[in-house]
């Protein structure tokens, strides 16, 4: 049985309509270049980190909104997935910041550029 | 004397076929195992001796196996020779043992040639009375050899010895498939065996360099040899359709016929190049010209390998090879003659050489070259019964002197050079030895009544007797002065005349450092090391029981041997034995009136009755006018008497004058071991001499003819694969740097530069996707 079957029994309401999922690809979609503008213009590995963060959360929100729109339960599986790496990811990137700190006494990213090829 | 080989072809067909069929020949069942046996023990004795190396044995457990075992084999071979070979009348059988190599394959019918699409080898054993003959005095003197070894190689006990004995069994286990083979690919099989186990066993003493290079002369030299056996045999099998024996001479029949008749235009080119590769194989194995320069450098190994390996067994199995293919070799004009001519000139050559030597051990090498030459020139003057009868009295006399030279050698530090040594024999404990040594001389001289007399004149008769090869006759008579001389210079110089002697130097005697308690000081006995500085070894210490029995019972062998030429039939037992074999009649030209003229009457006194039984015709113009068709029938004379009568007188002649001669240089009023008269007489012959002390420099025409050339290809190649070989493998590695250099530029280490690479390049993406999608 199908999830729409399900919804449609529970008596669910209908699916999103187009305009609104336009709007929230609008909002996901200045969350992601807010990030990336974020990312490419600071110095500070903590900020560039949370913006890594927010490009996250928007590709995130674009999942959860195509979901919704189509009635099944795929992008809320992956934003799942999303949330529990990016918390992962999270603990392992401040680890590293901390690492990087403790090497330079600095947080300015431009610091390792010595690491290039 | 052919219709003889056919009848042994015939009754061994009948035997072959129901050994293939029945498996073990029930005609033969109680000999089958016994036969085998001869082959298994000297193998086991090979893995026993290998465990023993294995458990780190350090007794003499090694060498009692090995002896146990050979004697064995020994034992088995005489019962089966005693069983099959003792009569007048002898078939040979085969033993088959299982099947080893079959083949099959579709027929090609567009080929040329005989038709064949079956290859079958077995392990199998061809026993007529030449493999018997051949087994008997390989396994008895192996059995002689391995006890006087015991004591020999006695300073290395452990490692070293069970590597020796190993070696040694597994040589006489490549022996005996090599001689009791049925087919040509199991006698390569043992020839290669053989070969290796020279190797081994002559770089025995690796730590040595010359050892080490002496062995790999050996190996690379006889390779050249084997190469042509190998060609042989492939050429045999594309020829005849077979590899064995039985069914090869059956199949060689129709061209026996045609050589019998002198039409040798009519034999194919194929054919006839047969015997001219067996030949190269042959005289690679028995050091022949140009192959010979390895032998006198195996003497590098232990003294008892030389002794059995490089004089009385396995270079002889050249001779072997002949005598076994003997009527292939009937079936070319020019491969007998060739034999011929290279015996002669090995001989002469060889003795030459051997007369200017002062090292004994090679002395004696050299006269096992030359005496090679006189088997191989028995062989091809169609007397295959005196060739293999110089080889059973010259394995005898020969491994006797050479475990003469050994013992002196054991006994003195590894002394060999007679120029140090004098009057071995008066010294105490050295009386066995002594007369060893003296037996050996005289057979080897020919002296009158010995075994190496007769063997010597059947050769030297045989030679005149058949028309076109005087000449051999005449290079063998003096080659026999010469031996006479060479023998006798090392007799008169080292054994007899004023007691003097020098030590030899431990560090490069070949056999140094034996741990017996005399001559040593408390500090090195039994030194377990024994490369360096025994200082103790100033006196010389005689040899124990083991080298005295075993050298007192070839001393008496050696005589016996004489006996030989006496009893069953007309030239000795030997010669009847021979008849009996492949190699058994004379000439495929022969005329003989009748099988009458065979009768067995006495050698020694049947001249005249034995001229017209040697009814041998011209088969060689100069050795090939093929007059048998003309029915005349004359034997070659010696100065119109019969060259078998004034053999007994010239050719003794001929070895007194060399033995006097060697008695008045070295013997005759020498006063130390150093100078004798020879030393004055030296600047009258001018740079001959130098010239043969230096081995003709051989060796060093070799080394400019193929080392020289060799090394300059070498470094030519070497050239090209430092520059255009490895360029190229250098450019496939220098190409992905190159272009490494270019791109990692763009690797800036800026973290926002790549994140403005990757959202451009995500745009780029996404206009892309969004152009083709629209």
């Amino acid at each position: 049985m199908s999830l729409m079957a399900v919804l449609a029994q529970a008596g669910s309401p209908a699916p999103m309509a187009a305009s609104t999922l336009a709007h929230y690809l609008l909002v996901s979609a200045l969350l992601l270049v807010i990030g990336l503008i974020g990312f490419v213009t600071r110095r500070n590995l903590i900020i560039m980190f949370l913006c890594t963060e927010l490009m996250f959360q928007a590709a995130g929100l674009a999942a959860v909104a195509f979901g919704r729109y189509h009635l099944n339960l795929t992008g809320q599986t992956l934003v799942i997935f999303i949330l529990t790496v990016a918390a992962a990811e999270a603990a392992m990137a401040l680890a590293l910041v901390v690492l990087l700190f403790r090497r330079k006494e600095s947080l300015n990213a431009e610091e390792w550029q010595d690491l290039k090829g | 004397m052919l219709n003889l080989i056919q009848d042994t072809i015939v009754h061994a067909e009948p035997q072959t076929l129901g050994a293939a069929s029945q498996g073990a020949g029930h005609a033969h069942g109680q000999t089958d195992w016994s036969v085998a046996a001869i082959v298994a023990l000297p193998l086991l004795a090979c893995v026993l001796t290998g465990l023993c190396a294995a458990l780190r044995v350090k007794s003499k457990l090694p060498a009692w196996l090995t002896v146990a075992s050979l004697a064995g084999a020994f034992a088995l071979t005489a019962k089966t020779f005693a069983a099959h070979f003792m009569g007048a009348e002898s078939h040979a059988f085969v033993v088959h043992v299982f099947d080893w190599v079959t083949f099959s394959w579709a027929a090609d019918v567009h080929a040329q040639g005989p038709q064949t699409n079956e290859l079958v080898a077995n392990f199998a054993f061809y026993l007529d009375s030449l493999s018997a003959l051949w087994m008997l005095f390989v396994t008895g003197l192996a059995t002689l050899i391995a006890l006087y070894a015991s004591e020999y190689m006695s300073h290395d006990q452990g490692p070293g010895y069970c590597r020796f004995f190993a070696a040694f069994s597994l040589f006489v286990f490549s022996m005996a498939c090599l001689v009791m083979a049925d087919n040509l690919l199991l006698l390569y099989l043992g020839w290669e065996g053989v070969g290796l186990c020279s190797y081994l066993l002559i770089g025995y003493f690796y730590k040595k360099p010359s050892a080490v290079a002496a062995a790999k002369k050996a190996f690379i030299i006889n390779r050249i040899g084997d190469l042509f056996l190998a060609m042989g045999v492939m050429l045999i099998f594309v020829q005849f359709g077979t590899v064995e024996y039985s069914v090869l001479f059956e199949k060689a029949k129709p061209y026996i016929e045609l050589a019998r008749a002198g039409n040798f235009a009519q034999i194919p080119f194929v054919v006839k190049l047969i015997p001219c590769l067996l030949m190269g194989g042959a005289f690679g194995k028995s050091a022949q010209l140009p192959l010979y320069v390895w032998l006198p450098d195996a003497m590098e190994g232990p003294t008892p390998v030389s002794a059995l390996i490089h004089a009385a067994t396995m270079v002889t199995a050249g001779v072997f090879l002949i005598a076994r293919t003997y009527p292939l070799f009937l079936l070319s004009e020019v491969a007998l003659p060739a034999v011929a001519w290279v015996g002669a000139l090995t001989a002469l050559l060889s003795a030459t050489i051997g007369m200017a030597q002062f090292d004994i051990k090679r002395i004696m090498a050299y006269s096992t070259v030359s005496q090679l030459g006189y088997m191989f020139c028995g062989l091809a003057v169609l007397s295959p019964s005196g060739g293999v009868f110089h080889v059973v009295t010259h394995a005898f006399f020969k491994a006797l002197l050479f475990l003469c030279c050994g013992a002196v050698m054991h006994g003195f530090a590894g002394q060999l050079d007679l120029r140090k040594l004098s009057g071995v024999m008066k010294m105490p404990g050295w009386r066995v030895v002594g007369f060893g040594m003296l037996i050996g001389c005289l057979n080897l001289a020919g002296f009158p009544l010995t075994a190496g007399y007769f063997s010597k004149d059947m050769i030297l008769a045989e030679a005149f007797v058949t028309p076109g090869t005087a000449v051999i006759g005449w290079i063998l008579l003096l080659t026999a002065g010469l031996t006479a001389y060479y023998t006798f210079r090392v007799f008169f110089r080292v054994f007899v005349g004023p007691v003097a002697y020098e030590m030899g130097d431990e560090h490069h005697g070949a056999d140094h450092g034996h741990d017996h308690e005399h001559g040593h000081g408390q500090g090195h006995g039994h030194a377990k090391d024994h490369g360096g500085g025994d200082g103790g070894h100033h006196q010389p210490h005689a040899p124990g029981w083991a080298i005295n029995t075993v050298l007192a019972t070839l001393a008496v062998l050696s005589l016996a041997a004489t006996g030989l030429y006496f009893v069953g039939g007309d030239h000795g037992a030997v010669a009847r034995l021979v008849d009996q074999s492949s190699a058994g009649f004379h000439s495929p030209l022969a005329h003989h009136e009748s099988g009458a003229g065979q009768a067995p009457d006495h050698g020694a006194a049947a001249g005249a009755g034995r001229a017209s039984g040697h009814a041998v015709v011209s088969y060689v113009p100069e050795f090939v006018r093929a007059r048998a068709h003309q029915g005349e029938v004359h034997a070659g004379t010696f100065f119109g008497a019969d060259p078998h009568k004034a053999m007994y007188f010239v050719s003794a002649g001929v070895g007194a004058v060399g033995i006097f001669v060697a008695f008045w240089l070295h013997l005759a009023g020498r006063k130390t071991a150093a100078a004798s008269r020879a030393d004055a007489l030296l600047p009258a012959l001018g740079p001959l001499p130098g010239w043969a002390q230096g081995k003709w420099y051989v060796d060093e025409f070799y080394d400019f003819l193929v080392r020289k050339p060799l090394w300059v290809l070498s470094h030519i190649l070497y050239l090209i694969d430092s520059y255009l070989v490895d360029g190229l493998v250098d450019f496939v590695g220098a190409a992905p740097k190159a272009a490494g250099k270019v791109i990692r530029p763009s690797q800036s280490g800026e973290l926002h530069g790549y994140a403005l690479g990757m959202a451009g390049g995500a745009v780029i993406l996404i206009v892309i996707v969004a152009l083709v999608a629209t």
